[in-house]
């Protein structure tokens, strides 16, 4: 079976994220009206073979505590669906 | 002696500082290329600056995935002196060999200048003139309330910025593990060897008065 992992990978709320306060100070350059705060992440694709969701889920876990993401800075969401294969 | 020096792709200061050890330690320098894991048959290892791996992902994550830093593990649980300077510094918090991490500056800025440096605990001997150059975008120190708790009560702290230019926590230039075997720091000692580099000539050579502390742990 074939499942597509994306591990949405945010900063903590306290630590400073410059790319999203330069596009903030744009916005606000700009023009744009009420705009509070922006924040950048990573969004990541892995697409993946396993024999069921768990398994898919298990291992995107897996690859996300071991590289895609820094506990010390960071915080990560996990979410897996089943595709079909190409 | 031997030094190992790990390079990966990226690595600018190996040479640098393979040559300052050559020149004025007068050791034998391996370097030691990421794709493979090496024997522990050096006296003592570093880390150096760069950007490996481009520093896709974040700062050191690739590096400290890389073959070569299993057997770094493997060197650091038989106590050889390791050194992580600058990217080096950030590859040993990814790999969890040092704690804490290295994030964006807080003036957003490449910071590359000269920065005058308070030694602390075995480093306290430093004169109070003391500076060595930095060259870094993500050399801010980052660790929570009970980790900095730990860095102060072990005397990990070595080194803080006397004028903090990056936001790191309670200005935390450069640390080393609880046995004091493993050192990580963002000032580039290595860079502070010769005139031209443009250190106050009076002075005792900055990067060798650092260094050679590090060399008297081996």
């Amino acid at each position: 079976m074939h499942y597509l992992g994306t591990a949405t990978v945010k900063f903590k709320q306290s630590v400073l994220e410059p790319q999203g306060k330069a596009i903030q100070l744009s916005l606000h350059e700009n023009g744009y009206k009420g705009i509070e705060l922006v924040r950048v992440g990573k969004h990541i694709e892995v697409t993946l073979q396993a024999e069921s969701i768990e398994e898919a889920r298990s291992n995107m876990n897996q690859i996300a505590e071991e590289l895609l993401y820094n506990p010390v800075m960071e915080v990560c969401e996990i979410h897996v669906e089943e595709i079909q294969a190409k | 002696m031997k030094a190992g020096i790990l390079t990966f792709p990226g690595s600018n200061c190996d040479k640098d500082l393979g040559n300052v050890l050559r020149e004025f330690y007068g050791i034998e320098v391996e370097y030691l290329w990421h794709t493979s894991a090496f024997a522990i048959e050096h006296d003592l290892y570093f880390v150096p600056g760069g950007f490996s791996y481009g520093d896709y992902l974040r700062s050191g994550a690739m590096a400290a995935k890389a073959p070569s830093l299993k057997s770094l593990r493997e060197a650091s649980e038989k106590g050889r002196v390791i050194t992580g300077i600058c990217n080096g510094f950030q590859i040993l918090t990814e790999a969890h060999l040092l704690p804490g991490a290295l994030i964006r500056n807080d003036s957003l800025k490449h910071i590359c200048e000269w920065v005058d440096l308070k030694g602390e605990g075995e480093f306290s001997f430093l004169p109070e003139d003391f500076a060595l150059p930095v060259s870094h975008s993500e050399g801010n120190y980052l660790i929570d309330p009970d980790g900095l708790q730990s860095l102060e009560e072990n005397q990990q702290i070595i080194l803080r910025y006397r004028k903090n230019p990056n936001g790191s926590v309670a200005d935390i230039a450069g640390i080393q593990s609880a046995n004091g075997r493993i050192i990580g720091l963002m000032p580039h000692p290595e860079r502070a060897f010769f005139p031209a580099m443009d250190y106050n000539q009076s002075l005792p050579i900055p990067g060798k008065t650092f260094l050679d502390r590090i060399f008297a742990r081996v």
